[in-house]
């Protein structure tokens, strides 16, 4: 993908002289100067956070917020861990399983979903992958207040199933999962494998979903970032702190602003947000994909 | 993406036309497998939810009598929308979201537009480099980056105040006023970039023969980006815009996380936080689904709108 769409850009760039002239060098520096200044712009806080994070809570209100005075940052990582008797680890192993373990789930019952709405003939095809798309556009917040009376009533509230289930059902795996099923996955492949005698089921899972692997990575990367990211519903469905993501617990020890908490909320924010700086950048090329199959409807 | 499932398909029944006939019997339990899970769990959390709601909208539970014995939940018709809709403080949150969305999405989607116009551009270096800087926010959770900010934004903590107060500029972030434009900027840090990146990826899916073909008939850069780039990137606008609006219509943690630090954002500041203040405060549930289905109405009448003008012909 990458490959052929920058290469008819260079060598544009490169054999014809006149694309590389009407670029003057005025336009270069306003282009260049824009896309610093708002490159400044998304790091700032960034810069601020990690710089806040090195600093003791004495520091924090007494040295210049964007250079380093001392340097705490262990002493702070220390104090995050061992508030609450660690109670941090707890929120990030727990945004870890709900993030880990819903985005499997998500990514699977999407994905076989859209599969079989592309790969398949059936009467409602249409009206099922309408609802779904419905979905999207329902604000999904609007349904936690209700999904809360509801799973109140059978007794999930305050469970790791009231942020798990709600978490697992997610539309836009199915309709990456359409899409993709119909790009990678050819009719006559799936008539092959037929002849040969394999199970719809089985060649699903041995053909499908090999051909399917890099959407089905990128499916994961969306619902793995937007469970991880996930506010309300906990918030909402939650009240035992020990079964807290770490969103939320952040979000707990934020508020308490009469305990002078500053170093160790920054500092867990810094902690929370590194395991998805990696994710995002070691994996660029499946957003990518991803966000441009959602562009092109 | 579609012509593609046109020619496998016209391919497939060329040869086999009369099996694709019998096909939807025979692959029934196939079918089921593939889709109930999924959409047993969807009808369970998306569409029951719905149901729910507008069936809690025509209820209400008063306390009997005297307010001993269990409380009743009595049929009350549209009274629970004629109180939403007659409360000056759902038309307070609703005119500040509408507001909010009308200054922050513009701004947001405009300067993605902008920015994915530049990095498609013979004049960027370093793409990539760029690419990555200005996606980065979105790796932060929403409420992090609400924390965040709100640490850049208190008197006590921000280097921007303390910049301001050095220079005889006494910046206020948390101010009436200026509080929901401090929100503002914290969802387009958060968003902007993932909006560029659609951007971008439809903008780079333009063949580039047509941007040769302007520039020899003497086209300038602003020239094919305006006039040649932005109306095919339609689709995109199209899916950013509507998100953005329903982001908009469920605007939350932003609020609820300035909510502790500054008095000027009270505890019903937006529709959302009224709603769950209703129904977990008051335990008005009848009127927190009121207000989630006036909501949820708003949100379609105004994507609607916006696709409507969106994908209107210029001509």
């Amino acid at each position: 993908m990458t490959l052929t769409r920058t290469r008819p850009q260079k060598t544009e760039r490169f054999q014809n002289g006149s694309a590389e002239l009407r670029v003057s060098r005025s336009t270069a520096m306003v282009t260049m100067g824009v896309l610093t200044l708002a490159a400044v712009y998304f790091l700032i806080p960034v810069w601020w956070l990690i710089v806040s994070a090195t600093k003791s809570n004495t520091a924090l209100f007494s040295s210049n917020g964007f250079g380093f005075s001392g340097f705490s940052l262990f002493d702070n990582i220390v104090d995050v861990f061992t508030k609450q008797d660690g109670l941090f680890g707890r929120w990030l192993l727990n945004s870890v399983l709900y993030a880990g373990i819903g985005g499997l789930l998500a990514t699977f019952l999407g994905v076989a979903c859209g599969y079989a709405l592309a790969k398949y003939n059936f009467r409602g095809r249409g009206v099922i992958f309408g609802a779904i798309l419905g979905g999207l556009l329902i604000p999904s917040a609007l349904l936690t207040v209700p999904l809360y009376l509801m799973f109140s009533r059978i007794g999930l509230v305050n469970t790791v199933w009231a942020v798990l289930i709600p978490a697992i059902v997610n539309p836009f795996a199915v309709y990456l999962g359409r899409i993709y099923a119909a790009a990678s996955m050819p009719d006559e492949l799936l008539e092959a494998a037929r002849l040969d005698g394999a199970s719809e089921i089985r060649i699903f899972f041995s053909v499908a979903l090999r051909l399917m692997s890099p959407a089905f990575v990128t499916v994961f990367l969306f619902s793995f970032v937007s469970i991880w990211n996930n506010f309300f519903l906990p918030l909402i469905m939650l009240s035992d702190q020990s079964l807290y993501p770490v969103t939320l617990g952040i979000f707990n020890w934020y508020t308490q602003t009469r305990e002078a908490n500053y170093n160790v909320v920054i500092t867990g924010s810094l902690l929370s947000v590194i395991p998805l700086v990696i994710a995002f950048l070691s994996l660029q090329r499946f957003w990518r994909a991803g966000l441009s199959a959602g562009s092109v409807k | 993406m579609s012509t593609e499932t046109l020619t496998t398909r016209r391919a497939g029944t060329d040869s086999v036309p009369a099996l694709r006939r019998r096909r939807p019997n025979q692959f029934v339990s196939a079918i089921v497998i593939f889709i109930v899970p999924f959409g047993a769990l969807f009808l369970f959390v998306y569409v029951a939810p719905i149901l729910y709601s507008i069936g809690q909208s025509l209820f209400s539970i008063r306390s009997s009598g005297l307010g001993f014995g269990a409380p009743v939940t009595t049929f009350v018709g549209v009274d629970n929308y004629t109180r939403a809709l007659s409360s000056s403080e759902f038309w307070t949150a609703l005119g500040r979201i509408l507001l909010f969305g009308a200054g922050q999405v513009p701004v947001m989607l405009i300067g993605a537009l902008v920015l994915a116009l530049l990095l498609d551009s013979a004049a960027a270096r370093w793409v990539s480099v760029y690419r990555v800087l200005f996606f980065l926010p979105y790796a932060v959770p929403g409420v992090i980056a609400a924390v965040l900010w709100a640490y850049l934004y208190s008197p006590s903590l921000s280097p921007f105040v303390a910049f301001g107060n050095s220079v005889g500029v006494p910046l206020d972030f948390l101010s009436p006023e200026i509080v929901l434009w401090s929100m503002a900027n914290i969802t387009t840090w958060v968003f902007m970039g993932y909006n560029m990146l659609i951007m971008l990826s439809a903008l780079q899916a333009i063949p580039r023969d047509q941007f040769e073909a302007a520039r020899l008939d003497g086209a300038s850069e602003w020239r094919i980006a305006l006039s040649i780039k932005v109306p095919q990137v339609r689709p995109a606008l199209v899916l950013t815009g509507i998100n953005s609006i329903i982001g908009t219509i469920q605007l939350f943690n932003e609020p609820q996380v300035l909510h502790v630090i500054a008095n000027s954002v009270d505890s019903s500041y937006v529709p959302t936080m009224l709603a769950m203040g209703a129904a977990f405060i008051k335990n008005d549930f009848g009127f927190a689904a009121a207000v989630s289905v006036l909501l949820a109405i708003v949100a379609g009448v105004i994507s609607i709108i916006y696709y409507r003008i969106a994908m209107r012909n210029p001509e």
